[in-house]
């Protein structure tokens, strides 16, 4: 199955989870940057939960299907419509051939998931499909989409009973009619939560944080933030009360994680995010709690935030109660698909 | 913070999907070695959800997969299960030898093309340009790390009378191969990256690949020495690499 790229959108590229293994060759691990949205979408494609799917950020593409296509789509809420009608979120859908995919504007988040029954068929390089720009590394030769690319999906793969299940929607009027048919159950998605402002993101001290001053470390934990409009895929950076990283003597560069939050010199916070390096030389204020990247990864600029101090057991008993939820959803998407 | 330690090692967390191990807190010859050891040791215990090992100076981060070290009670957290067996499974670090890494030959250009910030690198050293070259291929250095950007290899010991701050202005784009210095530190640009090293150098050769087995060129504990060509050779092997 084939997709065509009419408009590239302002940032679409392929994800899959990361690539992981490669640190120590200074590999960044990309991936998506909201991978509970992404595994969901593949859920919901009845792929693995790796499978890699579009990402799409801020202002969407327009993508023309060349052949009747199963697809998912999660994540924020960008507007998505089939040719003009409002694509059902949350759910598989089949889509015609010959009908256009476009967006609109962020209701909800800025990065919404795309998967595709069977994931997108590109090479892996160095062990996944992610596509990381700055060294030219996997997805569609290394780059984001543009306009007159074809996205091939892959054929036989065990999405292949998702969509003997799911094909009998192709039977209903909709799909006649309006060019796309979806079943009336969807995932539940908790839309306020992501709506909330400023947002709240949790996270767990990291190794200078008790070095830092008290009075950094209370405004870090009680001031608003905003994402400037300079962050990316690598980093969020942060705006608002300026924090002094004080004298520390000599910090040696070493490993940083996805939510790492350094400080630099001019004292704005730096959240590094999907495709950050494998290393970093600032201090760091702290780690956020992996439950709460998915949030902070539908951010955009001007959004604020605020930053909940947590601890490590803590941080880990909500990743594993996420990581349950997600068990949860999986099951229930295939007892919908075999209804 | 929790922070345990079995000899001169500690353990600390870096948020709930990773932890740094920490074999010293200078970052000496002896403590990068000792880290290499560490890595090469952890590396063949292949330990279910070990997702990366990234040795840096004085730490090798490690990230895992929390879902993979949880023994069923809420008791103890994934972090302390995955430390608990990290430290019974490491001999004492005194022990530990790192592997003897390769010893790598790289061709450098020094010449004026190859070598933008070479004049005003020595004139505030001191030093003519010939004797930044001679100091600074007549030893042999370890990699270090590797970091900053895929295949970026940060070498050392430099030699003291090369050690100079970083460049005031990054530039915007420094072009693939540069060989540079800064602090204690040589490198080497894999590919056309923004960057705030001097730029004394260029090598032809291909530092990053992702189409090899091992898309860096180096390791962590690999052997450099640099080796000056002039401007014919460095073209020749140029295209040769293309």
């Amino acid at each position: 199955m084939t997709i065509e790229v009419i408009r590239p959108g302002l940032l679409t590229s392929v994800q899959d989870l990361g690539r992981f293994g490669m640190q120590h060759f200074g590999v960044p691990v990309s991936g998506a940057m909201d991978g509970y949205a992404l595994r969901v979408a593949n859920r919901l494609a009845g792929n693995e939960y790796n499978a890699a799917a579009l990402e799409v950020t801020l202002a969407g593409p327009v993508l023309e299907f060349l052949d009747d296509t199963l697809v998912a789509l999660t994540g924020g809420d960008l507007e998505a419509a089939i040719d003009g009608k409002p694509l059902p979120m949350h759910r598989p859908v089949w889509v015609a051939r010959g009908r256009r995919l476009s967006f609109g504007r962020c209701i909800t988040g800025c990065r919404a998931y795309l998967a595709f029954g069977g994931g997108i068929d590109v090479a892996p390089v160095l062990g996944s499909r992610s596509t990381y720009v700055r060294a030219a590394l996997g997805g569609l030769n290394g780059r984001a989409l543009v306009a007159g690319d074809r996205i091939i999906v892959a054929g036989n793969t065990q999405a292949g009973s998702a969509r003997a299940s799911c094909s009998k929607l192709r039977d209903l009027p909709a799909f006649s009619r309006d060019g796309f048919a979806a079943p009336r159950w969807s995932v539940q998605v908790r839309t306020e939560r992501l709506l909330l402002r400023p947002q709240r993101i949790r996270f767990v001290a990291g190794r200078h944080w008790e070095y830092l001053k008290a009075g950094v470390r209370a405004a870090f934990t009680s001031e608003n933030f905003q994402v400037s409009a300079s962050s990316d895929r690598m980093g969020y950076r942060l705006e608002g009360v300026r924090l002094e990283s004080g004298e520390r003597g000599e910090i040696h560069s070493e490993a940083v994680a996805f939510g790492t939050v350094q400080l630099p010199p001019d004292g704005n916070p730096i959240v590094l995010m999907a495709d950050r390096q494998t290393i970093g030389g600032y201090p760091r204020l702290g780690e956020v709690a992996s439950v709460d990247l998915p949030l902070l990864a539908q951010l955009k600029p001007g959004d604020a935030l605020r930053f909940e101090l947590i601890d490590l057991a803590d941080a880990q008993e909500l990743a594993h109660a996420q990581a349950v939820a997600l068990e949860q959803i999986a099951a229930s998407i295939e007892a919908g698909m075999s209804e | 913070m929790a922070v345990s330690s079995k000899g001169d090692l500690s353990f600390l967390p870096l948020g709930d999907r990773a932890l740094l191990l920490e074999a010293g807190n200078t970052a000496d010859p002896e403590t990068v070695s000792r880290v290499r050891a560490l890595a090469d040791y952890l590396a063949q215990l292949h330990l279910p959800g070990v997702l990366d090992l990234v040795p840096a100076l004085c730490t090798i981060g490690i990230h895992y997969d929390p879902e993979q070290w949880r023994d069923g009670s809420a008791a103890r957290s994934p972090y302390e299960l995955l430390v608990e067996r990290i430290r019974t499974a490491l001999p004492d670090p005194a022990t530990l030898v790192s592997s003897e890494g390769h010893a790598r030959e790289i061709p450098v250009c020094y010449e004026a093309d190859c070598a933008a910030d070479l004049p005003a690198l020595a004139r505030k050293l001191g030093l003519s340009r010939s004797q930044v070259i001679d100091i600074h291929s007549a030893v042999e250095y370890s990699v270090y790390m590797i970091g900053f950007a895929p295949g970026f290899a940060y070498l050392g010991p430099l030699d003291a009378r090369l050690v100079l701050p970083r460049r005031k202005t990054p530039r915007t784009r420094v072009p693939a191969g540069s060989v540079a210095i800064a602090n204690q530190y040589s490198g080497i640009y894999p590919g056309e990256l923004p960057g705030g090293w001097h730029l004394i150098g260029r090598t032809p050769l291909r530092l990053f690949d992702p189409s090899r087995t091992q898309p860096s060129l180096l390791k962590a504990g690999d052997r450099v020495r640099f080796s000056p060509i002039d401007a014919a050779k460095f073209r020749r092997l140029q295209s040769e690499a293309q």
